[in-house]
């Protein structure tokens, strides 16, 4: 076993872990940080999506020990301490781009990560940015046009509905 | 004005905030206190016979708790099958026993062999190592007609051959059909495959069986779209627990598409394991587990016939279908191929003759049952893939041959059983035809062809049936259940309310549609009302959700047990305003006597029921709960017109939706941006069945498509944004609310708009030759088709 | 996974020191490694990750012209930082799987595993790059020994990636469409003395070199000149996602499009 500390949410955390234990393990085991979630084994959905020191990770194909020291974001902490949602949150609430709410944290955080480095994307960017992010409810309709409106962006005319 | 609550209301969803938060409560979060893990060992073939399973060792490692086999389930009952098919010679069909763990051979890869419960799941996994399987390899059945051809191998030895049965609908329709088609002027022929598929709900399935000896009481937690319905058949037909001892929840459900309605081996090892061990068991499926034991979807291989007569009139159809049951009988999986396919043979249009011959078959592979549709895409893209090939081959414009079919009177009684109650075809076409600028769709070509590119329409129509199902008409074809539901309204004493309802909410909106319907019944604000769903101890009853039923029939029993609310709520009312009950009227959350300035809140008299002080106890009693249970007059009956443009790239193969298009007439809409939401998503597994999905297996049974890695799911890459309209309205004539269903449209109405539009582009590019392809419409197949 | 021991050295000397453990390796970025332990197809003792090694991060240019990219650089990195000196390596590394999996994969990850399947490959063979390790330099010609072989030895370890930096270059990508890596990938890279195509994604024997189309091109650097060239399907991939056939013209197809491109 390894001791391992690090930010999470702001919060220093510390454990003590395995060499294999992943990183997103650690969050929803030993943290209870279950917003983060496990959509497949081959690191393609995405759901498992985090920030490890500000960039986007996939959380089940990283181990915890290599977050050791790290600052990682996850989407429990992307609400202001009073609730109120941030602005790709809210995008996502306003324009149905979430159903079952299960790969959702993963969209917010990849969200994140596309406008932190592109605040003004183009429609095939967005589509770009979430190749990893897999989505089974939406038809990826909505959540293409909340992230283009999260980047304040006017999507009213995206697309007769 | 859009409505900004109630009825007909955008309302934001509600359970947004717990997911966009990571507060959801999935089933793999929830931990109970000691529980132990369980790894199941699978077959890695596809067919064999055990002869000796040794866990000496493997038990005997560390943290090993049990390691459990076959002969454990001795006694105990195998997975149920929901409903029973009867062939065309009036003989039942085959039902072989479908135990938890397998017994005697090993039928699948995936099928479970062993389940080790352990401390932790690594520790269960080592332990799985250690079994000693002695297995004698058999020749794998993968291939229908194979598996029906004389000699082949028995998936089950105690069947006579591998038909599961052989049904013909309408079986008196038989000759009149082949005598039409004898005798068209035009008969179009297609043969084609409806690939299979597999539903991959992100969340993958997990159930924790738990047990309290004091109580002898079980709960499972599950990731189910029914919690009722696995409690019966879990409870009496596998495990023999009585209702009132055992509890299923269903909690936060990441997404269905019909793989979750199923009872499966898990939910039953977990809960009988828990009773045996007296301790918690635990299992989370992986994504590989997930391909080789979530049941799969469609597998059908048709030939359909078209007959035409001399103006272009549908004069017959007849249709033979080789539907794949995989190893075992799923809990619906006999129902698809027939009465959720066959009935649905007649389309939007007047043919007056139809037969439908299908041969279910059972293979070693996964078990398949329903997945978004379920038989009502099989039988949708076959006849709008003819009717498309049937216009080719006449020369004439395929949505005009299509026009000419449509049936333009309500309601209609098809040859093949259904009724529809309402429709409007030409209004949905001529919807499509504005919002998809069908009238611009040269011009677009010729800007592809410009960059050297083909580019191709798709039109097609669909119509489902939905709002499963009369229980009466069901259980005549065999149905084992009834297909009502169940609602209760509990108001409370400040005048909020809980609506128990036997809906499974797992993506659809339920917690936001359902109290905008109860909302605008008692003109009081949604916030007031919360949904109660996914609790067996805390609903009376439930059918689940599946078959785009929940606000057709659910919703329809929210609606009588509102009411019954209203009703009663009226009669305290009378008592508090000393009016007739005759002249009270309910309007915005104010009770008033008719013709007088009277009147007192909602609240008044909710209080009143609750604190009957002023109250009148002689005639009714204290409290303000109602149940209704509905049971569904009639299917519903969904439709629309969809059409896509793809282009294709000549150098390889490559096709590209541009544009894709949907016009629907679900009746009344009770939240448009849910029902917009559930048309896109339908679209997007369309469009993923059309051009990437494949479930695919070699001759040996092994699964080829068993990861992400090979099973290609859609991307936000790989689709368009959608337009999408559901403005042309003909409500349902037979439920309360005038509703007919969205969850399925998509998926049933998109597939063969995409298969149309490929075949189009590459015709104009000068490819006469091809005249289909079967899905996925991979770019290795199309290049193919094309240098065929 | 199998359980294993941690380390995280942060000098090349330690993780060398480190990996000299019986049935230790290193990790990268993990991101092809880790999917791999979870199925229990490997059981290292211990794992060295090479993450924590400064010396083996990030991307420079050398006097000589050339571009050296550390072991452990990961894709979005390469991405960002060798636009400017190479950008066709630059646009390869900007579309290897997915933004997740290029803040975490690493080059040296990717050249050490060689998936007959990956970018990377193409890019160094292509190139002619060396790749340089711990021990010795490897030209690359020499390096890649077919699918998931190499001519590392146990222990050792990928510092940098020399790319001699090309007149011009391109790399093309067909996708698989379920795990979107390269059903084929064709790199083309016009130097002084010539050109060179190497291919991923097609082969059995994974990354390989297009000499005909090399020896066309390096006659006449036009999409043209490929016209009359015929790729064998024999050792070509054949699977659920295309056959051996569609893969060899493919290749074709690919290799004009990187052409005209550059």
């Amino acid at each position: 076993m390894t001791k391992i500390s690090m930010t999470v949410n702001g919060k220093s955390v510390s454990g003590e872990v395995e060499g294999r234990t992943l990183l997103v393990d650690f969050l929803r085991k030993d943290l209870r940080l279950t917003g983060t979630h496990v959509g497949c084994d081959t690191s393609q959905c995405g759901a498992c999506t985090v920030h490890v020191d500000g960039v986007a990770v996939k959380s089940c194909t990283m181990l915890a020990a290599e977050a050791d020291g790290a600052n990682v974001a996850t989407i429990e902490g992307q609400a202001a301490p009073d609730g109120t949602l941030n602005t790709i949150q809210a995008a996502f609430h306003e324009h149905h781009g979430l159903q079952c709410g299960f790969c959702t944290p993963g969209m917010v955080m990849a969200a994140a990560d596309l406008l932190k480095n592109n605040p003004k994307p183009t429609e095939a960017e967005v589509r770009h940015h979430l190749e990893g992010n897999i989505c089974r409810c939406t038809g990826y309709h909505n959540i293409v046009k909340a992230i283009m409106a999260a980047s304040g962006q006017d999507v009213s005319r995206l697309a007769a509905e | 004005m859009p409505k900004d609550s109630g009825i007909g209301a955008s309302s934001k969803r509600r359970e947004d905030i717990r997911f966009l938060t990571g507060t959801g409560q999935y089933t793999d979060d929830i931990n109970v206190h000691g529980q132990a893990h369980v790894y199941f060992l699978r077959s890695d073939i596809a067919h064999g016979k055990i002869n000796k399973i040794d866990t000496a060792a493997a038990s005997a490692m560390p943290g090993v708790v049990r390691i459990f086999t076959g002969a454990d389930f001795e006694g105990i009952g195998g997975l149920p099958c929901g409903w029973q098919v009867t062939d065309r010679f009036g003989e039942v069909m085959k039902e072989p026993a479908h135990p938890v763990l397998a017994q005697g051979k090993v039928r699948h890869v995936g099928d479970p062999i062993c389940a080790v419960v352990a401390d932790t799941l690594e520790q269960a996994k080592d332990a799985a190592e250690a079994i000693e399987l002695d297995i004698t390899e058999l020749p794998a059945v993968v291939d229908m007609k194979k598996a029906l051809a004389a000699g082949s191998a028995k998936v089950h030895d105690d069947l006579a051959d591998n038909l599961c049965y052989d049904w013909g609908f309408v079986e008196d329709n038989r000759d009149a059909v082949d005598q039409a088609i004898k005798n068209a002027a035009h008969v179009t022929t297609l043969e084609l495959v409806n690939n299979r598929l597999v539903a991959n709900p992100m969340e993958p399935r997990v159930a924790v069986g738990d047990y309290n000896r004091a109580n002898d009481e079980s709960t499972l937690y599950t990731t189910s779209q029914n919690p009722h319905v696995i409690r019966l058949l879990m409870g009496a037909f596998v495990l023999g627990i009585p209702e009132h001892k055992l509890r299923v929840v269903a909690p936060d459900v990441g997404g269905g598409f019909g793989t979750k309605i199923f009872h499966y081996a898990e939910e039953a090892f977990c809960t009988f394991a828990a009773r045996q061990i007296n301790r918690a068991v635990k299992w989370t499926s992986s994504r590989s587990e997930a391909f080789m034991s979530d049941a799969h979807g469609r597998d059908h291989v048709t030939k359909i016939e078209l007959a035409l007569d001399a103006d272009n009139n549908f004069t017959a159809v007849r249709t033979e279908t080789y539907a794949n049951m995989g190893a075992y009988l799923s809990t619906f999986a006999s129902s698809v191929p027939t009465w959720l396919h066959g009935t649905l043979m007649a389309g939007n249009y007047k043919t007056p003759l139809i037969y439908v011959n299908v041969k279910a078959v059972f293979t070693n592979t996964v078990p398949v049952d329903a997945y978004r549709g379920a038989g009502r895409p099989e039988a949708t893209f076959q006849l709008e893939r003819v009717i498309d090939k049937a216009a080719r081959e006449l020369g004439v414009d395929p949505i005009a041959l299509r026009r000419q079919n449509f049936i333009t009177q309500f309601p209609y009684a098809t040859p093949v059983a259904l009724e529809y109650d309402t429709g409007d075809y030409e209004a949905t076409m001529a919807k499509l035809e504005e919002i998809a600028d069908l009238s611009g769709f040269e011009a677009r070509r010729k800007a592809s062809e410009a960059k050297g590119k083909l580019r191709g329409l798709g039109v097609n129509c669909y119509i489902e049936a939905c709002g499963i199902a009369p229980s009466n008409l069901v259980g005549q074809l065999g149905a084992r259940a009834g297909l009502y539901d169940a609602a209760t309204v509990r108001v409370n004493a400040t005048g909020s309310i809980s609506v128990m309802v036997g809906a499974h909410s797992h993506g659809q909106g339920h917690e936001t549609a359902f109290p905008q319907v109860v909302a605008e019944m008692l003109g009081i604000d949604e916030s007031m009302i919360d949904i109660v769903h996914g609790d067996s101890s805390k609903i009376p009853f439930g059918m689940g959700t599946y078959g785009s039923r929940s606000i057709a029939v659910c919703g329809s029993a929210m609606v009588r047990a509102t009411e019954k609310i209203i009703n009663k709520a009226k009669k305290i009312a009378s008592h508090l305003l000393e009016a007739s009950e005759a002249d009270i009227e309910l309007k915005g959350g104010q009770f008033s006597v008719k013709g007088t300035d009277k009147s007192c809140a909602w609240g008044d008299v909710t209080l009143a029921a609750y604190v009957p002080h002023n109250y009148p106890l002689e005639d009714i009693e204290p409290g303000l709960e109602e149940t209704a249970f509905y049971d569904p007059a009639n299917f519903t009956y969904p439709s629309g017109a969809y059409a896509c443009e793809v282009e294709v790239d000549p150098d390889t193969g490559k096709v590209t939706v541009e544009r894709f298009s949907a016009a629907d007439d679900f009746g009344n809409v009770i939240n448009p941006m849910i029902v917009t939401g559930q048309v896109h998503g339908g679209i997007g597994q369309g469009i993923g069945q059309a051009l990437l999905e494949n479930c695919a297996y070699d001759e040996n049974g092994q699964l080829l498509s068993a990861s992400y890695m090979d099973y290609a799911m859609p991307r936000a890459s790989d689709v368009p944004f959608y337009a999408v309209d559901h403005s042309c309205q003909t409500p349902c004539t037979h439920n309360p609310l005038g509703v007919k269903g969205c969850g399925e449209a998509g998926a049933i109405g998109s597939p063969p708009a995409v298969v149309n539009a490929v075949i189009d582009a590459l015709q104009s590019g000068g490819h006469t030759h091809v005249t289909h392809i079967d899905m996925p419409v991979s770019p290795s197949r199309v290049w193919a088709a094309m240098n065929g | 996974m199998y359980n294993f021991d941690f380390e995280k050295p942060s000098t090349i000397a330690d993780a060398v020191a480190a990996l000299a453990a019986d049935e230790a390796q290193a990790l990268g970025g993990g991101q092809t490694l880790i999917p791999t332990l979870k199925q229990r197809l490997a059981s290292p003792s211990k794992l060295v990750s090479l993450t924590g090694i400064a010396e083996m991060k990030g991307v420079c240019k050398n006097d000589d012209g050339s571009l050296s990219i550390g072991g452990a650089t990961n894709h979005a990195t390469v991405a960002s930082e060798a636009a400017a000196a190479y950008p066709a390596l630059a646009a390869l590394a900007a579309n290897i799987g997915d933004p997740a999996v290029r803040n975490r994969g690493t080059i040296g990850g990717s050249v050490a595993n060689n998936d007959p399947a990956a970018c990377y490959p193409s890019a160094v063979l292509a190139s002619g790059a060396t790749v340089v390790t711990n021990a010795r330099e490897i030209a690359a010609d020499d390096y890649f020994q077919g699918m998931f072989t190499t001519a590392l030895d146990e222990g050792e370890i990928i510092t940098s990636v020399r790319f001699p930096v090309p007149q011009a270059a391109n790399y093309q990508k067909f996708e698989q469409p379920a795990s979107r890596f390269a059903m084929v990938g064709v790199f083309v890279a016009k130097y002084a003395d010539g050109v060179r195509v190497a291919v991923t994604g097609a082969s059995e024997e994974g990354v390989f070199r297009w000499s005909e189309a090399e020896a066309a091109l390096s006659a006449n650097f036009s999409a043209d000149a490929i016209d009359g060239l015929s790729v064998s399907a024999d050792g070509m991939i054949n699977d659920l996602h295309g056959s051996g056939a569609y893969r060899a013209h493919l290749v074709k197809v690919m290799t004009k499009r990187a052409v005209a491109a550059c």
